[in-house]
Formats: structure tokens, sequence, C-alpha cells
């Protein structure tokens, strides 16, 4: 298989507009004539789901949630990105785009990174118009704030519920779709597999989580927007159905899966406390503007942190990065706080927490300031951990919160499969291995808003297709298989419960494939999925039954993919030898630690290809190239 | 403080729809006080599936109080004893060793149990889309920054945006009304200078959408304010009059 990314010519400014212009179009008469299935209701599916239908095609939408407005998009607390230089600081979008690949260590496109950074300033102007509160400065005008790996601040906010804020835009504009007869919703539904005919993508098998029963759905294309697999960890700071089975399905089907080592680990992160614990939580990035990261001088200091004068306490961050401080990107703070901690350092019950201290702004800006930024933020860590972060530092631990790999997508965000797109997280596309803070909302919405409804068309337009429905041959055989799996499944009858094995599967992946990885660790972390996964096969117990609402079932599913997935991301993590951004061996850091990128060997994006069962999948490569920027050594000092 | 306690569950059990339903107890050792109360339910449902048992279905996803997926009346309180906060976001610190816990599902005729814990809240989605939003297609919005909103306004929008849809304010109304939830979205939409030319018209199309949907009229009993995990003001819900009023007098509307 030979990867074409397609990215157009041309100077790097013009390639998005000439692209659009050589696109070719549906007429808006024929557009009606187009059945689009798009999967997940997050900001990608659902602005997709609006601007598609908005065009006059017909969408069908699914989610696995009783209603869109609850996709996982909804937890992202700080804000989005947008080059607009509201500040007068100097913002253009050639910076946005710098930063967005330097802070992604040079493993994303330029074209790709390049045209989001130009669409970044017609997201915030549509929002506006939904309604969407962003925050205001006296004068009515838009307000800013900063966030990691930028020395501008260009983030726009809602308090500290900016996802909240940006997703309701996104299914408003969407329901009124729906009012208009141009969405159809299913909610509580969970795609099971993708149906391709042709080589080409044509529809979906769902199970309603209701009922149980399958259902297939045909179409012209299908959109996928399911997110990312953090969840493979089991304590991420995901929602708890936030999982790969979509994506995996597709994989199998053919898609090629990119880049699947890559994952972010967020640094500010409520630390774990306790065995049940069934979920983590993230404190937004934004607290770093004001909060200052700091643990005892002495290892095993076990002093009140107010106790602690101020000779005694390492504000590390501030010490080793002087230009950025507190606001380096998210993979050099986390991997910054675990070697405090390894070092003994580390503060709290367990020693595997940092502060996160407010004393500071608290006395410069006065409480009232420090409340109105971050109450929210503030009132949810009183909530969990029972003390008062206005009087006492925060605790925070680096959790698994967002990931980079995912199906691989060219230029159009079309995978491998004709007829199959994947927007927002379930793609790979644009942040490399690091994603910036305040990124992941902008691309959610530029894909579904501003790239979807573009290069869909141009694939309509020129690819002749077949009518087909729900009773061509490949329907039932998927129906079928998909079957199969869950009577698997309900058949094991065994002495484990799924939630066993997941927990036991993120302890491998964190041990052996998380913050820090060697080969070593990697090869054993295979043999235990492995093993994992055989004993799961046989020892897994699943109660109920499927033709009712059994939240079990549906759990057991997803384990199951992530036992097998978990396996793609060590193999994707033993084939980099080199470190970049998140996913760092230490076998290659520099003499200060900071990751090693292998420029030479590893300038390449990693899309794996499905072989079947118990095969090793093949590895193609996607040179990438740079012609605007000089691969360089981050350096946030 | 006591770092572990011991509960009693009195849990309603409906296998569907049809199901009559029924309480069934359930004693629980050593519960972590550091616990969430879903975290609690999770140790309860892994020890059922250990016995043979079906876990109790309850909704649920992410678990900080954001998505308004969880929930259920804690000894008759939505979201249970703690002000301003959701189901999720309950920790079992502010339970006493020996309390007994009684849980129900949301009660309401808008909202009918689908299992256990597990109710179906699709109306709330069907008062949004007969008309809580502003109608600007893709790709049409002026430039952000030529729309300037007073800080004043955009908090008090955000205070009203910031609702969850988790319908706890539906279960705590004698009457099933919705007027909080429908209130707070006219209201978070009407006070920005962009909802203003839709804003007579939502107001009266969401109203009509709530009352053909089985909920209860408002009567002003304010458990919906009380209830709710946001704190959303009630003063939504007169905005709301003021602004269905206005539309019926003044404008072509109806
Ligand atoms: S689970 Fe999302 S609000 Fe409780």
């Amino acid at each position: 298989m030979e990867l074409n990314a397609k990215i157009p010519e041309g100077p790097l400014p013009e390639k998005w507009d000439r692209h659009r212009f050589e696109l070719k179009l549906v007429s808006p008469a024929n557009k009606r004539k187009f059945d689009i299935i798009v999967v997940g209701t997050g900001l990608a599916g659902g602005s997709a789901s609006a601007a598609l239908a908005e065009l006059g095609y017909n969408v069908k939408t699914f989610c696995i949630q009783d209603s869109p407005r609850r996709a996982h998009s909804i937890a992202a607390q700080g804000g989005i990105n947008a080059a607009k230089n509201y500040t007068n600081e100097g913002d253009s979008i050639w910076r946005l785009f710098y930063d967005t690949i330097k802070g992604g260590d040079f493993r994303s496109r330029e074209g790709n990174v390049y045209r989001l950074a130009q669409i970044s300033n017609a997201i915030i102007d549509q929002c506006v118009a939904q309604g969407v509160p962003f925050a205001r400065e006296y004068g009515g005008l838009l307000a800013n704030r900063s966030f990691g790996g930028a020395q501008v601040s260009r983030t726009f906010y809602a308090r500290g519920q900016t996802g909240q804020q940006l997703l309701l835009g996104a299914y408003s504009a969407m329901m009124r779709q729906v009012a208009a007869g141009r969405v159809r919703l299913f909610p509580r539904r969970e795609m099971l597999d993708l149906v391709v005919i042709d080589g080409r993508a044509r529809g979906i098998v769902t199970r309603n989580l209701l009922t149980g029963a399958m259902e297939t759905h045909s179409a012209h294309a299908v959109v996928l927007a399911t997110g990312g697999y953090g969840n493979v960890y089991f304590l991420s700071t995901n929602a708890m159905s936030s999982n790969v089975t979509a994506a995996y399905r597709c994989y199998k089907r053919g898609a090629c899966f990119a880049n699947p080592c890559f994952t972010q680990i967020h640094p500010t992160c409520i630390p774990v406390h306790g065995t049940y614990q069934s979920k983590l939580t993230l404190m937004s990035e934004s607290l770093r503007n004001d909060g200052r990261v700091w643990v005892p001088v002495k290892a095993g200091d076990k002093r009140r942190p107010e106790e602690i004068p101020e000779a005694e306490r390492d504000y590390y961050l501030e010490r080793r990065y002087p230009s950025f401080g507190n606001l380096v990107p998210r993979d050099v703070a986390s991997r910054a706080a675990k070697a405090q901690c390894d070092a003994g350092k580390g503060v709290g019950e367990t020693g595997l927490a940092v502060y996160l201290d407010f004393r500071d702004a608290i006395r410069r800006d006065g409480r009232a300031v420090i409340e109105k930024k971050y109450g929210n933020l503030f009132q949810m860590y009183e909530k969990i951990t029972g003390e008062d972060p206005y009087k006492t530092p925060m605790m925070i631990y680096p959790a698994v919160h967002y990931t980079m790999g995912g199906l691989w997508v060219d230029y159009n965000l079309m995978s491998t499969l004709d007829g199959l797109f994947v927007l927002g997280e379930a793609n790979f596309s644009d942040h490399g291995a690091n994603r910036l803070g305040a990124s992941a909302l902008m691309q959610g919405l530029a894909d579904g808003y501003f790239i979807i409804p573009y290069t869909i068309g141009g694939y309509f337009a020129g690819t002749p297709l077949e009518t087909v429905d729900g009773t061509h041959p490949a329907f039932g055989e998927a129906i079928e298989s998909s079957r199969k799996r869950i009577d698997t499944l309900l058949a094991v009858d065994g002495r484990r419960t799924v939630d066993d094995f997941h927990r036991e599967l993120g302890r491998i992946m964190w041990d052996y494939c998380g913050m820090s990885r060697n080969n070593e660790g990697l090869e054993k972390a295979k043999g235990m999925i492995r093993a994992l996964r055989a004993e799961f096969r046989e020892n897994v117990r699943v109660p109920g039954e499927n033709e009712t609402f059994n939240q079990s079932l549906e759990r057991a599913g997803r384990v199951a993919d992530f036992l097998e997935f978990a396996e793609l991301m060590v193999t994707d993590a033993l084939a980099r030898q080199e470190s970049c951004g998140g996913h760092f061996n230490e076998a290659y850091q520099t003499p200060d630690h900071e990751a090693l990128r292998d420029d030479a060997h590893f300038c390449h994006v990693a899309a794996w290809e499905y072989q079947g069962e118990d095969r090793e999948p093949v590895l193609h490569k996607e040179p990438l190239v740079f012609e605007n920027v000089t691969l360089a050594q981050r350096s946030y000092k | 403080m006591k770092k572990s306690i011991h509960v009693t569950l009195k849990v309603w059990r409906q296998a569907s729809g049809g199901d009559k339903g029924r309480f069934e107890t359930y004693p629980l050792k050593d519960i972590s006080t550091d616990m969430s109360f879903l975290e609690m339910l999770d140790v309860l449902n892994e020890a059922l599936t250990h016995s043979g048992k079906e876990p109790i279905a309850f909704d649920h996803d992410c678990r900080e109080g954001i998505c308004g997926m969880c929930g259920a009346v804690v000894n008759g309180r939505p979201h249970g004893p703690e002000k301003g906060t959701t189901l999720c976001q309950l920790h079992m610190r502010h339970f006493s060793d020996g309390d007994v816990l009684v849980i129900e599902p949301w009660r309401s005729r808008a909202f009918p149990v689908i299992k256990d814990l597990v109710v179906d809240r699709g109306a709330l989605d069907q008062i949004i889309i007969a008309g809580g939003y502003i109608s600007v297609n893709t790709g049409s919005a002026p430039e952000a920054n030529s729309i300037p909103v007073p800080q004043g306004a955009a908090d008090k929008a955000m205070d009203a945006a910031a609702c969850i849809g988790c319908g706890a304010c539906v279960a705590a109304c004698p009457n099933g009304s919705a007027m909080l939830f429908a209130a707070a979205k006219v209201s978070h939409l009407a006070l920005l200078p962009q909802g203003r030319p839709e804003a007579a018209r939502r107001a009266i199309r969401m109203v009509e959408k709530m009352d053909g949907l089985g909920f209860g009229n408002c009567s002003n009993i304010t458990e919906c304010e009380a209830e709710c995990p946001k704190e959303i003001s009630i003063a939504h819900i007169a905005r709301l009059n003021r602004e269905f009023f206005r539309a019926q007098l003044a404008s072509d509307e109806k």
C-alpha cells in the first residue's frame, strides 16, 4: 500500500485555498441525494453533522450517550486557541502554526497544521455568533489567556467550561438541523462494525444499547468522530464510555492506524488515591498561568507545605525552564514531575504528587481575582479531595488525557479506506507527538465545521457510488460477526469481572508504555498483554444477556478491543527507536533528560495495517517533509 | 475523620419499563470515605457480579460533574444531600457510619424508567430541538469582536449556560416541570445580542413544546433551584416568563 497524504502543491499559505478551488463541487440540488453517517457527537461529530446538514446532505448521527450533548468534549476545561492577535503581542497564523508544529516535536504535517491555524479565527467567529458565552473584558470585547507551549495569550475561554460551551454550541446547531429534518439522531447506539463494499465504506453496524438489537445503516460515506483511546490505561481523564472500539473495527476492516503510541500524559491532574478509583480528574492547564509548581528541596520532607520555608522549596519548572517557566508543554511538565517523584521528593500520602501553589498569585491579585478566573476548578478540587486550595497548595500528578495517535487520514481527512473520513481526536493528523493545550477544541471544530464540508463534496463528485442498502450481503456478514463476538463474551462465564481485567491492563500500559518507556519493558508488556488477553477469553464473567440494557456487556466489548489494541500501541512504541514528544524511550535522551529525536530515521508517520488475527501488522511509513520550518531540538529554556 | 464506614443501601431495582420494580437492600462494609458515590456503586456492582447477580444499572459518563449523565434520588434528594453537587461528585465523606441510603431513579411522568436507576430524558432534547439555538449557518458569522457583549451580560449568560441538562430540576419539582431547564437556555441566549432577533420565537416555541411533552406547570415552588447541581437561579424563570409574555403581546410569532 502506498500512503498518499495528498498535500496540495504550492506555498504553505496558499495550499488550502488552492485545494478548495480544485475540489470538485456537488451542486446544491444534488446534495440531498447523498446520505452521510456521522458517528460521535463531540465537537468534531456535532459540528460536522450541523455543517453537512446545512449544506443539504442527509445526515444520520449516532452517539453512545442518551443525548448528543454529553459527548466527552464537554469536559474540556481551559480553552480554544486562535490566531486573532487581539492582545497585540505579535501573534499570527504563522506563529500558531509554528508553536503547534514545534509543540508536537516535529512529528506532524506542515500542510495540515498550517490549515488548522488558518481556520482557527473563523471558529471563534462562528462560536460567538452561535451564542457561546466566552469571557469578555470590561469593554465587551473577547478576553484571552495563556496556555502551555506559547508565549502569547491566544486562548479564548468560557470560565473553566470552554469545552462544554463549545459543545453546546455545536449541539444546538445540530439540533436546529434535526428540527429542519436534515439530521436524524440515534442516541444510545454503539458502533460495532464498519461495512466495506468494493473497497469503500458504505455503512455501519450498531447495537441499540437499550434493546441489544443489531442495526445496520447504509450511506454514501461514513464520518468517524469517536474520540481517543486513553481509557486503554483504565485510569485516565476520559469519560467512562470513551473507547477505541469504533476506530479499532475500522482498523480491522482495513483503515491504517497511525502513531498509536503517541499518548498525552497531562501534568495537572488530581493524584490517584485508592484502588477502587474509577477515573482521574484533570485540573485545567490554565491554572499554570498563576499557580507555581514546586516540591521540597529535601527528599522525604514530610512537613505540611505551609511549614516549608521559601528557601527549602524547589520551583523546578521555573528553575529549569526560565523562559517558559510553569508554562512548558505538557509532555515536558509531566516528565519533570515524574522525575521529582522518582527522586523521592514527591508529596502527599503516596509520594506521587507535586504542589501547584496559588499563594503568591492570591497575595498579588487578591482572592477575588483568582476566584473569578478559576473558581469552579478550585471548587471541583475541594469536592474531590476535601482540601481548600485557597489555603493549601493543590496536589497534582500526571494522568493520561489525550491520544495524538489515531486512524491515518490524508489532507482530506479520508482514511486509507475510501469513503471513511475520520475527524477530531479519532484521527492522528495535527498534533504530532504532543498536543498543545487548547488545541484539541480547535482541531475538532476545524475538522467538523470547516474541512469535512468541502472535502466530502470532492469525494462524492469524483467517485461513482452505486446504490447499496442493508440487504447487501456485506451487512449480513458484519451483523453476524458482531453477534458472534457478543455471544462469545456472554458464554465464557468465568470468574473475573470486566473491570478487573481492564484495571490490570491499565497497570501494564501505565508501567511499561506510559510516561517513560524502554525496550525491555515494552517487550515484557507485549507478553503480559497477550497472556491477559488469553485469560480474558477464558475467564471473564459478563452477567446478563444481549437483549437488555446491559452495561457490563457494553464494557466487556470495549475491553476486549482494548486488549488487542494495547498490543498495537506497544508494537508501535518498539518500532519508534527515538524519543519525541509524549513518546519517551529512556535510551534516547539529551544530557538534560529531554526527548531526543532521531530525524534521520524516524521523521515519519507510522501507519499500521491489520493483517489478521495473531499476525503482526505491517508498518507503512509516510515521510514528513519540512519545507518551511527547520527541525530543531525543542527548547523551552 | 473516620476513613471508612459501613452503610446500608436500599436501591430501586426494575428490570425494564414494563416491570413493577421494588427496593432491594444491600449492606456495604468498609467504604472508604474518599470514594465517590458512584465508585461505591461500582464496588457493590463488582460484588453482585461475583455472586452471579445482575449489577445495578445507572447512567454516568464524565464523572466530573459536567456531562449531566448521572443522577439518582438519594434519601429523597436529587443528586443527594450536598448542595451544588452532581451524584458523581458526591463523596462518601459526607455520610456517616451506619447510614441508610435510599436510592431511586428520577421520578417524573416525562422521564420513563428504562432500568433500575436509568431513565429516558429524551424530552429535554426535544425542548432544545424546538428552538434552543441561534440560527446561524456555518461560515456566515461576522468577525467575533464586531459584536461587543457587556461583561455583565456575558457573565449572566454563562451562569445560565452552565446547565448540564441532567434533569434534577424536573425530578425535584412536585409538578414535574422543566421550567428551569428551558429558562436556562432561553435566558442564556436572550441575554446576548446575538440571541435577541429570535428571542420571542424561541421562548414561545420552547414553552409550547414543553407543555406537550408531559412536563407539569411551574407554580414557583423553587425546589428546582435548591437541587440544581449547577445552582442555576430561578431568576432565569422570571426572564423566560418576561420573554414569553412580551412575545405573546408584541410579536407576530405565535
Ligand atoms: S457523570 Fe457526568 S455529570 Fe455525573
